[in-house]
């Protein structure tokens, strides 16, 4: 039995701020120190804490402290744990041991927060199995597989509301629908993680943080449609995702939840891990389908859609991790329950990363209909260094605009669609007054043309046009006419391309031209540059070379 | 070139797994280093795969490379989230204290500089990856120590 119980977070943004090396040297030390028999070192997933460096958490003294170095290391073991002296300039929050803290009290960003997909992340250890079980883990899907028929599965997720999290809101229930009527021998459930809208680490902490959450929606979701395979498609810069994801598998077949005839049904699921290579286009789910089918990750035609014509030509559900992390709840509480969060139209809550200029950044879970004004002034604690709101870009870099008219627009899939933006990741990169918006475009539209998997023309062709044009506006060589360039290529591109990549990366392009379009006249006519972020060559200058 | 025959070890490793192309790469990739003319025409002997697909896969994927690169691969992030917390600065530091551009490697073989797209670290923003590694809240003085730091180890090992 020990008697002091260390939580150390560990996900890849504590990882990033050094926690392995904390962990590393409590553990070694705490050997030194012939500690092991009484202190454990117990691993976390995400805490939600992002901007306190390496926080531990000491049970059962509630001591949290907060940006803990390898220096610290030696001072909390020999002051806390052998003499019980807590370490007073280390502390972040402390409460007396009789009492809990929940996590939703130690940041005042959670008083707003609604936590369903996270409910687990940073509470239990995620690579503990008994943990998850503990917290009503699996309990879903035994109660499925006993008491419910596939269908009866099916009509719950479908009466939930439920929308695909990855970006489009389609319908989840409806999905499922194609594959369940679809008859053939073999079908699939891929759970996409190519997680890589630049600013979205939303499925990274779930996955970091609760994979048996996602294993078990998975499961839910191949008894509802009749699939007996599931494929977890991991972007392969994920490492520590992937290593949580393999552990959480192994852990399940130990156990009986992945195999044959689970919880003695005749229902047989297995799941196997398949990781990216780096491509963002492989987020795209026929793209990503080719790529588990060892080709480059090129978009296919649709339809048929992959509900009907898949994974090696099978029917296959695709959906995407915090879509998958719903399920489980949905299933033990009921489809009543969900549709009570959030709001009529889009049911239940989403996870937001808030990110760029904002003073508390990191990773939320709120109901839908909350307005940008809470995320970013109350939650995210506003912008830092007293510097102004410049825009917003909801979704990743392919999202909408959104500027200072649209703070108290109450978020949700349709107000945002009638301003030509979308709920998309849920990436909301915060931009301040200090940033030029050609020079944020320009940076947009890198994105777009280095991603660009070169399949289509307007895509490939239009990203490198577009960056042309805007490098020569950002270096005071472009003129008044390029604007309707811009334009131009922007809608053909909308139009015409062939997948989402190319449609989408205009609308960021458009939405700061509608927005800002004296900036870009004034760096096109008057070679100014606002912000002072573009280095702008004068006529005079430009004669001269 | 040196031994092949572990192409075909390592095929028949993945005779298993459906469709294991690009595991198969990552595996060669790794033992080889880089995935030039000579492994990927074995890859494709080996996997019975027309040579075309196999260099169209070694090809589009970021992490893939026909080239040999240095010991450490340092990947810096520069989508928005990190630009907007002046990632520029870092890259510019650390193209100054390499001596390099993006894309080139240092004449020791230490160290290859790229860019990658979005980590999904954004809270730690500017971020770099160094290999498997990843660090966060950057500062160029930050980013030019871990580097050196690198350096150290890796003229140890060699």
């Amino acid at each position: 039995m020990h008697r002091l119980h260390v939580l150390v977070a560990m996900d890849s943004h504590t990882i990033a701020q050094g926690a392995r090396s904390v962990r590393d040297t409590l553990v070694k030390e705490l050997a030194l120190a012939e500690l092991t028999d009484e202190v454990k070192v117990v691993e976390t997933g995400s805490l939600g804490i992002y901007n306190k460096g390496v926080v531990l958490v000491i049970f059962p003294d509630n001591v949290y402290y907060a940006n803990v170095t390898v220096l610290d290391v030696t001072e909390i073991i020999s002051e806390h744990f052998k003499k019980g002296r807590v370490v007073d300039r280390l502390i972040y929050k402390q409460a007396p041991a009789d009492q809990d803290i929940k996590v939703d009290e130690l940041d005042p960003r959670f008083g707003k927060q609604q936590r369903v997909v996270l409910k687990n992340a940073g509470v239990i250890d995620p690579e503990s199995i008994e943990e998850y079980i503990a917290h009503d883990g699996y309990e879903a899907l035994g109660k499925a597989l006993t008491e419910q028929k596939p269908d009866q599965v099916l009509a719950i997720v479908k009466d939930s509301g439920i929308q695909g999290r990855g970006g489009a809101f389609f319908p989840t229930g409806v999905k499922w629908g194609f594959t369940a009527k679809t008859q053939s021998d073999v079908k699939y459930i891929i759970c996409n993680a190519d997680e890589g809208e630049p600013g979205t680490f939303k499925d990274r902490l779930i996955l970091e943080g609760d994979p048996h959450a996602i294993i078990e929606g998975m499961a839910l979701s191949g008894y509802a449609v009749g699939a007996s395979r599931g494929f977890i498609y991991i972007r392969g810069e994920y490492k520590m995702s992937i290593a949580r994801m393999q552990r959480a598998i192994e852990q399940a077949r130990e156990h009986g939840l992945l195999g044959n005839n689970i919880f003695d049904s005749d229902f047989d699921f297995d799941i196997e891990i398949r990781e990216g290579a780096g491509a963002y286009v492989c987020g795209e789910e026929t793209a990503l389908i080719e790529s588990i089918e060892g080709k480059r990750g090129e978009p296919r035609d649709k339809p048929p859609f992959p509900g009907v014509v898949g994974l090696w030509g099978k029917p296959t559900v695709v959906n995407n991790v915090e879509t998958l992390a719903n399920l489980p709840q949905i299933l033990l509480n009921g489809a009543g329950w969900y549709k009570k969060l959030g709001i009529p139209d889009n049911p239940g809550t989403k996870v937001f990363t808030m990110v760029g200029n904002i003073n508390n950044p990191g990773l939320i879970e709120v109901p839908m209909g909350i307005t940008l004004r809470e995320i970013i002034y109350d939650i995210g604690q506003g912008i830092p260094d007293g510097k102004g709101f410049l825009f917003a870009q909801l979704g990743g870099t392919t999202g909408g605009i959104l500027t200072a008219k649209h703070l108290d627009l109450p978020l949700s899939v349709s107000s945002l669609r009638e301003i030509g933006a979308g709920m998309g990741s849920g990436a909301l990169l915060v931009v301040d007054d200090s940033q030029c918006v050609v020079d944020m475009v320009k940076n947009f539209v890198e994105f777009f043309n280095h991603e660009s998997c070169g399949k289509c023309t307007l895509c490939r062709e239009g990203t490198g046009r577009l960056l042309e044009i805007l490098e020569k506006l950002s270096a005071g060589k472009g003129s008044v006419k390029d604007l309707s360039l811009i334009k131009e290529l922007s809608e053909t591109m909308m139009r015409g391309a062939f997948c989402g990549l190319g449609q989408a990366a205009p609308i960021p392009i458009l939405g700061c031209l509608r927005y800002f379009e004296q900036e870009f006249i004034r760096h096109a006519k008057d070679k100014v540059c606002r912000a002072g972020v573009c280095h702008l060559e004068t006529a005079a200058e430009i004669k001269a070379a | 070139m040196s031994d092949l025959s572990r192409v075909d070890k390592i095929v028949a490793d993945y005779k298993e797994q459906k469709t294991p192309l690009i595991y198969i790469l990552k595996d060669v990739q790794a033992e080889y280093g880089h995935l030039n003319d000579e492994v990927l025409t074995n890859v494709a002997k080996a996997t019975n795969i027309p040579l075309s697909e196999v260099y169209g896969v070694a090809t589009f994927y970021s992490l893939f490379t026909t080239e040999q690169k240095g010991k450490h691969i340092v990947r810096c992030c520069n989508n928005a989230p990190c630009h907007v917390k002046k990632s520029k600065d870092v890259l510019n530091k650390i193209k100054e204290y390499l001596g390099i551009e993006v894309g080139e490697t240092t004449p020791d073989n230490v160290f290859t500089l790229e860019f990658t797209s979005c980590l999904g670290l954004c809270a730690v923003a500017p971020v770099m990856m160094i290999d498997d590694e990843v660090y966060g809240n950057l500062t160029p003085e930050k980013a030019v120590a871990i580097l050196k730091d690198y350096k150290l180890k890796g003229v140890s090992n060699a």
